[in-house]
């Protein structure tokens, strides 16, 4: 990282505990590192006495030849999804993004995380057909070359399975990856049609209040979904970070809806019927119910609320030395903008206020950054979001009061309950390894 | 972004009423009629409406039951390498296991359930009549209903589950 010096250029001082330096020596605002730059600390700043650099083998040859559709390098291939059902026995499958190996805020679409109740139809999409029914005035049905010709919008949004996190309902905190607990939440950008456009065309009956929207994949998995969502910022989306959705992700449709839990955002759509009254679905009121410590249970819990956590340094990651480091992470929020972003070295006594990546979009991820100086001391990273509309995460004690914990440890691929949206705390010790505290 | 944003009016516009939005829409969608879509419309809504005709017992669905259905979910419906449909284990913690018995909302997702997902290797292979059966069988093994009683489109949507008056609407203000 290269600093310019500017000629009235403050040191940069800790402005939290544990080392967290200001954020706005990322932002290029003539503060300089404390130490890295006015003393030039650290070894690695003298000459090393390394091999003097030379070519390499691939510098003195011809390279591959370039591939009709590329893949990463072959040293990326721990760069994977962690699978929870790989021989396809009869039950779910989840696929979760390695938050850890990733950076920025775009998921690719090949680590998008995926969740498939009976495997992935192999859908002909010239044969798929979505059809718009029940009370509206004129049923329509679209096959995906019309839709693929109707006036577009591309959007970010995040997805994120209502049980994203549920490892944190955990009694104690399960040693487990940033991947095994957060990995079933990616951000991409999606392209489609707005609902809203389609629904004009069909026509509502004022009376309809609900819309149930149906798979076509074997289970025709179907949960329902208000009218009003559908008219507010709801797609019928096409296309994934520039390609046709990934067939994990719905090919070749899948609804949209901004914000709220990934199962109701129906993959491989075929069918909308608008009704007066909620489906009442196996998915709505048996499996993304969630059981409240007094035995009742939410239903239609539709938004994801606001969250963050950090992924750099995280669980697994450990720091080989003290010195500079970056830490960051991801913040999103169901309810639009993250506003603010703060961030801990020292368990939640002191907090630093961490750069947010631009552009800041609504109901997408936002990448935070805080440049930190670890000083070789144990230390536990957390970090805390707020969105635009004031909500906040809340603390674990908070969390727990309301939410309750399970009553036996989870295996961090299981599902205690759903919606954790409470904070995610790294510990540190002088070794540099890296353990899952609460805090 | 601007198509997306809510237009306060545009429910109103919309009922019954010629397209207002867009001053000329694409209209690539064809018109069907509901007759050619029965094959797919194959949701049952709390109230009953969807419900086809026919109807089934617990004695039919056990003989159901104990040829399509006991592979995975068990002897009597106890579980297998599948969930447990019988049973009803108290809610005594937030990751309590779910059942038919002790949390399903609605005798109708059973039916709507068993319709449209099971038997898992080869959904929607059931009559209609069966489908009544096995809702009649699982319903009757958790004491819901009587060893008699027959399940139809009338008796059906009159079951009222153990669980049903334990749910709280997380976002009414969505709705
Ligand atoms: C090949 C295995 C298999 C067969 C055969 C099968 N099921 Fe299932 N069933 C499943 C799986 C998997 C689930 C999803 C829940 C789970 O993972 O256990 C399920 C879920 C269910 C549920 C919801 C249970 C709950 O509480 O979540 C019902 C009801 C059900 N099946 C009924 C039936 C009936 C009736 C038959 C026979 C017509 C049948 N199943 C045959 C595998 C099977």
């Amino acid at each position: 990282m290269t600093i310019r010096k500017r000629r009235y250029a403050a040191p940069l001082e800790p402005v939290a505990g544990n080392g967290l330096l200001d954020r706005r020596a990322l932002l290029g605002r003539g503060i300089m590192f404390a130490g890295a730059v006015s003393t030039g600390v650290g070894s690695s700043r003298t000459t090393a006495a390394a091999d003097p650099l030379r070519d390499d083998p691939w510098s003195l040859e011809t390279g591959a030849i370039t591939p009709a559709l590329q893949t990463p390098s072959r040293f990326e291939k721990d760069v994977v999804r962690i699978l929870s059902n790989p021989n396809g026995e009869p039950r779910t499958s989840h696929a979760r993004t390695p938050h850890h190996l990733l950076n920025g805020t775009i998921t690719p679409n090949s680590l998008h995380f995926s969740i498939n109740h009976s495997g992935i139809p192999d859908i002909d999409p010239d044969k798929h057909r979505l059809v718009i029914h029940g009370m509206v005035k004129q049923p329509l049905v679209f096959t995906v070359d019309s839709l693929a010709r109707y006036p577009m919008v591309s959007r970010m949004a995040f997805v994120e399975c209502a049980g994203n996190s549920a490892g944190m309902f955990s009694p104690q905190p399960l040693q487990a990856s940033v991947q095994a607990l957060h990995g079933l939440v990616s951000n991409a950008e999606w392209t489609g049609v707005p609902l809203s456009t389609l629904l004009e065309e069909t026509g509502i009956d004022p009376k309809a209040i609900w819309m149930i929207a149906e798979g076509a994949d074997s289970l025709a998995l179907s949960r329902s979904l208000p009218v009003k969502k559908a008219l507010d910022d709801a797609m019928v989306a096409l296309y994934q970070n520039g390609e046709r959705i990934m067939p994990g992700n719905g090919y070749p449709m899948r609804l949209v809806l901004p914000g709220w839990e990934g199962n109701m955002q129906v993959k491989f759509l075929r069918r909308l019927k608008l009704t007066d009254q909620p489906g009442m679905t196996y998915f709505e009121t048996r499996t993304y119910s969630q059981i409240l410590p007094n035995g009742k249970a939410y239903r239609f819990y539709f938004v994801n609320e606001v969250k963050s956590f950090i992924t750099h340094p995280s669980f697994g990651q450990a720091l080989k030395e003290p010195g500079y480091y970056e830490i960051s992470g991801i913040a999103y929020s169901g309810s639009g903008r993250i506003a603010k972003v703060m961030v801990s070295a020292d368990g939640g006594k002191s907090w630093a206020q961490a750069a947010l990546q631009e552009p800041v979009q609504s109901k997408a991820f936002t990448r935070f950054r805080v440049p930190w100086r670890w000083d070789g001391q144990p230390a536990i990273l957390q970090s805390r979001a707020w969105d635009e509309a004031g909500n906040v995460q809340p603390l674990r004690a908070q969390f727990v009061a309301e939410r309750g914990e399970a009553a036996k440890v989870p295996s961090p691929l299981g599902f205690a309950n759903q919606h954790y949206n409470s904070l995610t705390s790294w510990a540190i010790d002088s070794k540099g390894e890296i353990k899952h505290v609460y805090a | 972004m601007s198509m997306l944003k809510p237009i306060p009016s545009l429910l109103l516009a919309l009922a019954f009423a010629a397209p207002a939005a867009l001053a000329e829409p694409p209209g690539l969608g064809k018109p069907i009629a509901e007759t050619e879509i029965k094959a797919w419309d194959i949701g049952i809504l709390p109230d009953g409406t969807g419900l086809p005709a026919g109807s089934g017992t617990a004695e039919q669905g056990a003989k159901i039951y104990a040829e399509k259905c006991v592979a995975c979910h068990g002897e009597g419906g106890k579980g297998g390498i599948s969930a447990a449909l019988v049973g009803a284990p108290p809610i005594k913690s937030i990751d309590a296991t779910k059942t038919v018995a002790n949390f399903w909302g609605y005798s109708t997702t059973v039916f709507d359930y068993v319709r449209r997902a099971m038997p898992w290797m080869s959904p929607r292979t059931l009559t209609d009549d069966e489908v009544y059966a096995l809702t009649a069988f699982i319903l009757a093994q958790n004491k819901i209903i009587g060893d008699n009683d027959v399940m139809n489109a009338q008796t059906l949507p009159k079951v009222k589950m153990p669980n049903a008056d334990n749910f709280i609407i997380k976002f009414p203000d969505k709705i």
